[in-house]
């Protein structure tokens, strides 16, 4: 065990392959999708599919656990894993090439991240496998509801089991549903995928009564109300969901179908968050990171040279802020990696996982904000990009948990309080 | 790979500072602070823990290769004991290091030995300038090549320990760029004034020296570069500023746990929660940063020193923050001299000027 920070080669490669990406598959498109909201960018969603299972990683599918995976290389199972922390980099260089692109990567996102964290060993074979079909595929989370956001525990969807058909019938209405429609309806261009419901199946029991649904796509009684216009990263599509009385297969329930009166299957459906905050928190930085070498490239553009090492009072205010957003960016991420570390070690991180997302919320707004203003004029015009990513950026302090929602989890941790103690 | 644990080698010897630190420069610290004096028993202790004989190569007197990672983490363990303490027992490292950084085999040879060998002893550096632009890579205090020599000009400030030092390194513009000079005690034309009165670390003696036509000889000249020795101030200050806010952050908690108001701790209001988690954070992040930074200078990387003042920026502006939070949370009690966090927060203010004052 030591304290370094350099990556390692596979990282690195996966860093200048997205590079490539987001250079030439991104980039040039990112203003048109951002003008044409909810236009679909075939070209990368495509392109991203072959890449993707060229690489073999890049989706939630490629955090299955490695047992059975190089088997017949011993040394190979000693070694620390370094999935978490590959695919840290790899959110965050396509975030740096366009954050609502990269939201509508195709592989599974939350939705397969979440039978990936709860499933049994034949739901993941049954679930995942379509994504390594030729098509892109899609799948999605549904637990956010009009009167239910981050108090997850006020969920009104109800799932009841119809003991004549061995069938669950789930009645709900959902929201903010990341790439609802991709997910769930039918487009000729990509494959059958799913969404994943949460649902209580006995209201009387409160957070133990939790469960998440896989249903397919196209499953009668469940239906795209709206699609949502948004802020900022309107190429990816965030979808109203309702279910009337949508009949699923009673083997489609992710964890075990009775309720036993405690919290522990709600506490582990929360762990999922503790491995995804940090990727979120990863794509915040790319985005800052973005904002701020574009800030850095027009200043030198006019000629504007950052003096580092220099005392604060011979700073100029530019340079000034310029110096902090780069702590910030730095500081961000390596926070990230510290909390995809652990995870990769096996390592408890739920402090670090929300911290890092606390301050990425904090720091990728904070650090577009700061580059629009800096870029005066420029900065405000939508000929450039910083404006859509001061845009983009303000939903990473949104989902995934709130900042707030986050400080409460981090102070809990902290000071060793439970839910009921730190309110 | 990236890391985040010490190594075994490491955690022991932080295991031993964090002792120390805990039991004895803490302890000591607020008599010290208020009475203006800081027990030679107990600079003598924490020089015992090694840390500076430790990254001296054998064949100079010491038993280790400098780290610049192991020095933050225990530097940082050092800051959280005490700020005074930690740049008491750490000053004649502000003497070695330099040498060891830029000087030629001959100064190693000549000057090391006497230092790392036995107990602790008075040298120390003299960098930091009465100015309000300070800057160490423009500074005010000259060298000018003369024949057999140099002759020093300037004034300096924060030097600790500067009425007994036995040598110093003097820091002065050679042609414009900053270069350090080995100067002896009693040598004509450098005065020391009374001790200087700061806002905080008044436990420690530090001074004002001036020089004036302070001839010395060639042999004085350390030839090296001062950017790596810069970028190691910088950690190092760093490094101590987590180990004073980490001290005020963890007061505030337990504080935060005890106190009562409305029927509840106050820790249990999202106002002053909030408040500790965004401490937690900003600590941890700054951290991160520093041992990133220090890693970079042990591996010779090309951008550790720029790193380095990433660091040390974060540093200032975090711990003035993470201070000022905990003696907010402590209310009209923080303000009180019997609770540390005040001090802690007069500390806070002075890292963006501290840099200079600590190497590891």
């Amino acid at each position: 065990m030591t304290i370094e920070f350099e990556n390692p080669k596979p990282v690195e490669q996966a860093r200048f392959l997205l590079q490539t990406v987001a250079d030439n598959m991104m980039r040039p498109v990112s203003r048109e999708m951002d003008e044409n909201e909810h236009a679909i960018p075939f070209g990368y969603v495509e392109f991203m599919n072959t890449a993707m299972k060229a690489m073999g990683s890049g989706s939630a599918g490629s955090l299955a656990p490695s047992e059975g995976k190089n088997s017949d290389d011993p040394t190979r199972a000693k070694r620390p894993s370094i999935a978490y922390q590959l695919l840290a980099n790899q959110l965050e260089m396509l975030a740096w090439g366009d954050v609502g692109m990269y939201l509508i990567t195709p592989g599974g996102g939350l939705g397969a991240a979440a039978v990936q964290a709860a499933g049994s060993p034949e739901q993941r074979e049954k679930f995942l496998a379509r994504f390594n079909g030729e098509k892109p595929t899609f799948a999605a989370m549904c637990m956010t509801e009009p009167q239910a956001g981050s108090d997850t525990s006020a969920i009104r969807t109800r799932a009841v089991l119809d003991e004549n058909t061995r069938e669950w019938v789930i009645t709900g209405e959902k929201i903010f549903v990341t790439a609802g429609d991709k997910s769930f309806n039918d487009h000729p261009e990509f494959g059958k995928g799913f969404i994943v419901v949460w649902a209580s199946i006995d209201p009387s029991a409160g957070r133990a009564g939790m469960r998440s649904f896989v249903i397919e796509a196209g499953t009668p009684g469940v239906k795209v109300t709206k699609l949502e216009s948004k802020m900022g990263i309107r190429v990816s599509d965030t979808a109203s969901i309702s279910l009337d009385g949508a009949r699923v297969p009673f083997e489609n329930i992710l964890g075990s179908p009775t309720v036993e009166r405690t919290t522990t299957g709600f506490k582990g459906a929360m762990a999922t968050f503790d491995a995804t905050r940090p990727l979120v928190a990863a794509t915040g930085v790319g985005v800052a990171r973005a904002a701020l070498e574009e800030v850095k490239k027009m200043l030198a553009d006019q000629g504007v040279t950052i003096h580092y090492g220099l005392p604060r009072q011979k700073l100029s205010s530019i340079e000034k802020d310029v110096i902090e957003m780069e702590v910030m960016v730095k500081s961000a991420w390596l926070m990230v990696m510290k909390a995809v570390w652990m995870a990769d070690n096996k390592q408890p991180n739920a402090l670090e996982s929300s911290m890092s997302k606390v301050k990425s919320g904090d720091i990728v707004t904070k650090v577009t904000q700061k580059a629009v203003e800096i870029l005066g004029p420029l900065g405000y015009d939508r000929e450039f990009l910083l404006e859509k990513w001061f845009r983009d950026a303000k939903i990473t302090d949104i989902y995934e948990g709130t900042g707030q929602i986050n400080r409460l989890v981090v102070a809990r941790q902290i000071l060793g309080y439970s839910g009921s103690e730190l309110r | 790979m990236y890391g985040f644990t010490p190594t075994e080698e490491q955690k022991m010897l932080i295991d031993a500072v964090a002792r120390f630190s805990k039991s004895d420069l803490r302890t000591a610290a607020h008599a010290a602070e208020e009475h203006k004096n800081l027990a030679q028993r107990l600079v003598n202790k924490g020089w015992e823990l090694g840390l500076l004989q430790a990254s001296t190569p054998d064949i100079y007197g010491g038993f280790g290769e400098r780290s610049s990672v192991t020095g933050v983490l225990a530097a940082e363990e050092l800051g959280f004991g005490d700020l005074a303490g930690a740049i008491a027992i750490m000053t004649p490292g502000l003497f070695v290091l330099p040498i060891l950084l830029a000087g030629n085999e001959q100064q190693k040879t000549n000057y090391i030995p006497q230092v790392i060998e036995g107990s602790w002893r008075p040298f120390t550096s003299a960098l930091i300038e009465p100015s309000f632009d300070f800057d160490p890579n423009a500074l005010k205090t000259t060298a000018k090549k003369v024949d057999n020599g140099f002759v020093l000009n300037g004034v300096k400030t924060y030097v600790p320990f500067a009425n007994q030092a036995e040598a110093m390194v003097v820091y002065a513009a050679l042609d414009g760029v900053t270069k350090g000079f080995i100067v002896s005690k009693n040598i004509t034309g450098m005065e020391v004034s009374d001790r200087i009165k700061l806002m905080s670390l008044n436990a420690l003696p530090m001074y004002r020296v001036t020089f004036k036509d302070v001839k010395v000889p060639e042999t004085s000249l350390l030839e090296g570069d001062f950017e790596p020795v810069l970028a190691g101030m910088r950690v190092t200050n760093a490094a101590l500023a987590v180990g004073v806010a980490r001290a005020a952050f963890e007061y505030a908690c337990g504080y935060a746990k005890e106190r009562d108001a409305f029927g509840v701790k106050i820790a249990q209001k999202q106002a002053i929660a909030f408040m500790l988690a965004e401490m937690g954070v900003e600590i941890e992040s700054t951290r991160l940063l520093t041992w990133e930074a220090a890693w970079k200078l042990d591996m010779a990387k090309e951008d550790a020193a720029h790193d380095a003042y990433l660091a040390t920026t974060s540093a200032s502006d975090m711990v003035m923050s993470v201070t000022d939070r905990a003696v907010q949370i402590l209310g009209g009690h923080g303000y009180i001299r019997d609770h540390p966090v005040e001090m802690w927060m007069r500390n806070g203010r002075g890292f963006a000027t501290f840099t200079g004052l600590a190497i590891v």
